[in-house]
């Protein structure tokens, strides 16, 4: 079973391939709207990368007002 | 006509199957443009329809197949009428849309959705009017119209009732939210799962395939099991008509037109 801390260490991993941004530019804490410049279209794509890396199914209403990359590690956690 | 270009969509038929393609920057939102050249696709299906096994129809735009109604065509069509015009013209779209997709759930050839990226609301309801999913897996389906007030208007409530369990039909049309492609196939919504980008030439290998079946069978075997839900169809235009007359909708619209949020597509 994943520790919080190591979901969120993936969740990290895969935004930074997803969007193909360098390596050890996004932390746990970042907004990533802000920091990555994305819309809700691209932030719905980082929902399928992670459904899928994670084996869950997370309902969108559960990461409205989410925008930092812990908090959403949180959502996926409880869903391990 | 066996080639078109349109505004909003091009086709081309080739060999006994037609590929329609949707290439309407951002997202093939589904607004009075993209309505005429699927009317015009409608319109034309008979000139080849009977040389026709297959029709796959796809997406150009990065975004995915469609993001559903163009939401802000809408809402600056609205607010420019009078109240009885503007629910008139409600009504036409509405009932246009619905001519287009019972033509297309209609067609003696197989249609094949093929999925990549957003498939929501009208784009669900365009993609459930064909026979096959196919779906990339990061594609993603929702009908998310109860937040702005609705119900999914282009006939695709009636459809998804008539193709999977109701349970599944009440989750996505009463929380809005979207299922991930896995999901969608493991539900049955999609027929055939590709790799990232790839669902057209899963389309494609599946078209090559049922071209090889004799042409009367076909059309026997598929109106056969496939009914159309005239009569809930005809419904959902009512409630759609009746629900858009509230302020609240109107209301909705514009907060969404104007938002400045990050994630105005989540409910």
């Amino acid at each position: 079973m994943r520790t919080l801390e190591q979901t969120t260490q993936e969740v990290v991993d895969l935004a930074t391939k997803h969007f193909k941004v360098t390596a050890g530019s996004l932390s746990p804490s970042d907004d990533f709207f802000k920091k990555l410049g994305i819309d809700s279209l691209q932030a719905l794509e980082l929902l399928s990368r992670l459904e899928n890396h994670f084996g869950i199914e997370l309902p969108d209403y559960e990461v409205q007002g989410v925008s930092d990359f812990r908090t959403l590690a949180e959502r996926i956690q409880s869903r391990l | 006509m066996k080639s078109f270009s349109g505004k909003a969509l091009r086709w081309e038929w080739r060999d006994g199957i037609v590929e329609l393609t949707l290439d309407r920057e951002p997202a093939n939102e589904i607004g009075t443009v993209m309505l005429a050249d699927l009317g015009e696709f409608v319109r034309t299906m008979k000139t080849f329809e009977a040389d026709t096994a297959a029709c796959i129809i796809s997406s150009a735009q990065r975004r995915g197949f469609s993001a559903g109604a163009d939401l802000r065509e809408l809402y600056q069509g609205a607010i420019a009428l009078p109240e009885k015009e503007r629910n008139a013209g409600v009504r036409r779209f509405v009932e246009q849309s619905h001519e287009i997709a019972n033509a297309i759930d209609a067609a003696p050839f197989v249609t094949i959705a093929a999925v990549h990226g957003v498939c929501f609301g009208g784009g669900l309801e365009l993609a459930l009017a064909c026979d096959i999913i196919v779906a990339d897996k990061m594609a993603r389906f929702a009908f998310p119209e109860l937040r702005l007030g609705l119900i999914p208007g282009f006939g695709g409530i009636p459809r998804l009732k008539r193709d999977l369990g109701n349970a599944l039909v009440r989750d996505l049309l009463l929380t809005g939210r979207s299922l991930n492609a896995a999901r969608a196939h493991a539900v049955g919504l999609v027929a055939q799962l590709a790799a990232e980008g790839e669902s057209l030439k899963v389309a494609r290998s599946t078209a090559a395939q049922i071209t090889k079946f004799d042409a009367a069978a076909r059309i026997a075997a598929k109106k056969f099991v496939k009914p159309i839900p005239y009569e809930e169809l005809r419904r959902e235009v009512e409630i759609f008509c009746e629900l858009f007359k509230r302020p609240a909708v109107l209301a909705n619209l514009k907060k969404f037109v104007e938002s400045t949020e990050a994630m105005p597509y989540l409910p």
